[in-house]
């Protein structure tokens, strides 16, 4: 099990396209990924499951990974979140 | 072979297979099922076939239409992939032995009012996208196709109840010969739209639906407001010869494109032309316009979830003031009600919209959204030769205001060191009638009028112009609407400004004789009628037309002064 917190950056928060990114990239991993913010707990491979946060700009989250691949993908998807501007 | 009447919306003849943009049937019953296994399998090859087509119209949305829009596809198909959605579904099937349709359309249902009742306009916008992705699954496990119109490749007509915006924005302009429509009429969204794509359009035909299907080879003639459906070789040879005469006449008028517009007796009136986009330009330089006498900053507004930013609308105007040079740019303000919605505004539905809370009314209401606006056009004016006009101004006190309003963001912005022009002329379309009748009023404080005579029609005949039912009222050469007309520009010259007309009649063969005699100074109109008005206008005497415009105000009916018309310009 692999984790990490981030504080939401960009001025949009999490929907539109940041949001397809990080679903895009958590896809493509085996492990099961969850995202969690206010005590609320998602599937970070559901686009439905992530909008349905409203994560804004400053919010706390953690991603969360459990499985073969769980720290590539954590790597992969702290290294989206910081190129694209979107959280650090 | 069939024939439809309809209602010639946009000229040219154009020949070729049916596209039918329909919906299809997607209702299906709700039942039991007794092999769970090959249920699944059922909804999971539905899923894949979804997947399929989704990914080819992303791809062929990106290159016709560019990544921006192509995002709207990358965003469905995470929907349909989505393990929230479709781990339910299968567990609806597995548990409670449904059918996959019924498992669908519930829990898809469910996730659509949850995101439908988000305080957040982008979320509310998501519901679109499950709704969509929905549609798309169901087909598949119906078997029947949902259509696709920004994968069409040949050339096709496009047959249609009605065109929307985003429909017409999914056509690929290269392969849409003409379309051909159920409902609406010359001033419709699918008619309007028709021109400024410059493709023969026939619309209000009541069953072109029912009667045409996929692939047959239909005649759209947009001369005569003509559909043929399978019409016989000689037919189609006939057509081909009224095609190149009016190709040929085209290119007639083609070499009036630099002349000036002046009448037999030498009287200048402008051609201007109506716009909706920078995009549109292109067409009123190719057509010889004089300047724009519309620009309809609304379309800045519609097709997406929030307002444009002040930002975005600048570019907008800059380019259209650029691309114009100096010749006379009239942007309307933010016209938005009526027939046409704004959803992320969210306004309380009306029963008489058409009546309500439209155009100034709404921007002297919600202030910001107007203010945006006119920031936008003030930083713009510097580029080109602005003139700006509110619409649907029905008291002097809304006209005050709103050149209040202007007033103060212009000063505003020049104490921030923004430069603003300094001559920028501020008009109002005249649209209802109280505004028309108070005209000689009017004159003394705006710089000139813009008379919008699809509303004035409507408003002083009251008649809904959306009703098929009384579309008979739509009669812009009534003596009624024709003494307004004369009110309108007769105050506006005894006050020394100018009286243009930026409605469909202004481009109408049967009215230009009337305006050019009542005096109108600048004709707007879709820009592909630009060159056949100023051929028509070479050939008019003004005096003559003065004279005929004199005994046409005292007749009782429309049909006197249609033939008065006919008889003085034969």
């Amino acid at each position: 099990m692999a984790e990490k917190q981030f504080k939401v950056t960009a001025d949009t928060g999490i929907h539109a396209r940041p949001a397809t990114l990080l679903v895009q990239t958590a896809s493509r991993f085996d492990s099961e990924i969850n995202l969690e913010y206010k005590g609320k707990k998602v599937n970070l491979k559901s686009i439905m499951g992530v909008m349905s946060l409203g994560i804004g700009q400053g919010a706390d989250i953690s991603i969360s990974a459990e499985g073969s691949d769980s720290e590539e993908a954590i790597r992969s998807l702290d290294e989206l979140l910081k190129k694209e501007g979107l959280a650090e | 072979m069939t024939f439809l009447q309809g209602i010639a919306a946009s000229n040219g003849i154009a020949i070729a297979k049916a596209y039918r943009l329909v919906e299809p049937n997607l209702s299906f019953e709700k039942h039991t099922v007794e092999d769970i296994t090959s249920e699944v399998n059922r909804f999971k090859t539905a899923i894949e076939k979804s997947k399929v087509e989704l990914e080819a119209i992303r791809d062929s949305a990106k290159i016709e239409l560019g990544a921006d829009k192509a995002a709207i596809f990358e965003a469905h198909l995470l929907v349909l992939t989505d393990p929230e959605l479709n781990g339910p579904i299968v567990d609806k099937i597995q548990s409670e032995k449904v059918n996959a349709e019924a498992a669908l359309k519930e829990t898809a249902d469910m996730f659509v009012s949850m995101f439908e009742q988000m305080d957040n306009e982008y979320m509310k916008e998501r519901a679109a996208d499950i709704r969509d992705v929905t549609k798309r699954i169901l087909s598949h496990l119906l078997g029947v196709q949902l259509v696709n119109p920004s994968m069409i490749a040949e050339e096709v007509i496009i047959v249609a109840e009605d065109l929307t915006p985003s429909d017409t924005a999914q056509l690929n302009r290269q392969y849409v010969l003409g379309f051909t429509t159920d409902i609406g009429g010359r001033t419709s969204h699918s008619a309007i739209m028709a021109r400024s794509m410059e493709i023969p359009a026939v619309v209000g035909t009541k069953t072109a639906t029912e009667e045409i299907t996929n692939g047959d080879l239909v005649i759209v003639d947009g001369l005569k407001g003509e559909v043929h459906i399978n019409p016989t070789p000689e037919l189609v040879e006939e057509y081909r010869n009224i095609h190149q005469q009016f190709e040929a006449q085209k290119s007639e008028w083609a070499k009036l494109v630099n002349e000036k517009t002046l009448s037999a007796d030498d009287h200048h009136v402008e051609l201007a032309a109506n716009i909706g986009t920078p995009n549109d330009l292109k067409g009123v330089i190719e057509n010889g316009g004089e300047g724009v006498g519309l620009y309809r900053t609304e379309f800045l507004y519609m097709g997406r979830d929030q307002l444009p930013t002040e930002e975005e609308q600048f570019e907008a105007y800059k380019a259209v003031l650029e691309g114009m040079k100096d010749k006379p740019v009239v942007v309307r303000t933010l016209d938005i009600g009526g027939d046409k919605e704004l959803p992320y505004l969210q306004l309380p539905k009306e029963l008489n919209p058409f009546l309500g809370f439209r155009a100034i009314r709404l921007c002297l209401e919600e202030q910001d959204i107007f203010r945006t606006q006119l920031r936008a056009l003030l930083r713009a004016s510097i580029y080109g030769n602005l003139k700006i006009m509110f619409p649907m101004i029905a008291t002097l006190d809304e006209f005050r205001e709103a050149k209040a309003i202007l007033e103060d963001e212009k000063q505003k912005l020049n104490a921030s060191g923004q430069k603003v022009s300094d001559s920028i002329e501020l008009g109002i379309m005249v649209e209802i009638p109280s505004t028309a009748v108070l005209a000689d009023q009017f004159a003394k404080e705006v710089d000139f009028f813009s008379i919008g005579t699809n509303d004035l029609i409507q408003y002083t005949m009251a008649a809904d112009r959306m009703n098929q039912r009384v579309s008979y009222l739509y009669q812009p050469y009534s003596p009624s609407i024709l003494r307004l007309v004369k009110m309108v520009i007769d105050a506006a010259h005894a006050e020394g400004k100018w009286a243009g007309m930026c409605g469909e009649m202004a481009g109408d063969e049967t009215a230009i004789p009337l305006l050019l005699g009542l005096g109108l100074d600048e004709f707007s109109m879709s820009a592909t009628s630009i060159l056949k008005a100023r051929s028509q206008i070479k050939k008019l005497n003004k005096v003559e037309m003065e004279n005929l415009a004199k005994q046409v105000l005292n007749m009782q009916t429309t049909a006197q002064v249609i033939e008065a018309v006919n008889a003085a310009t034969k």
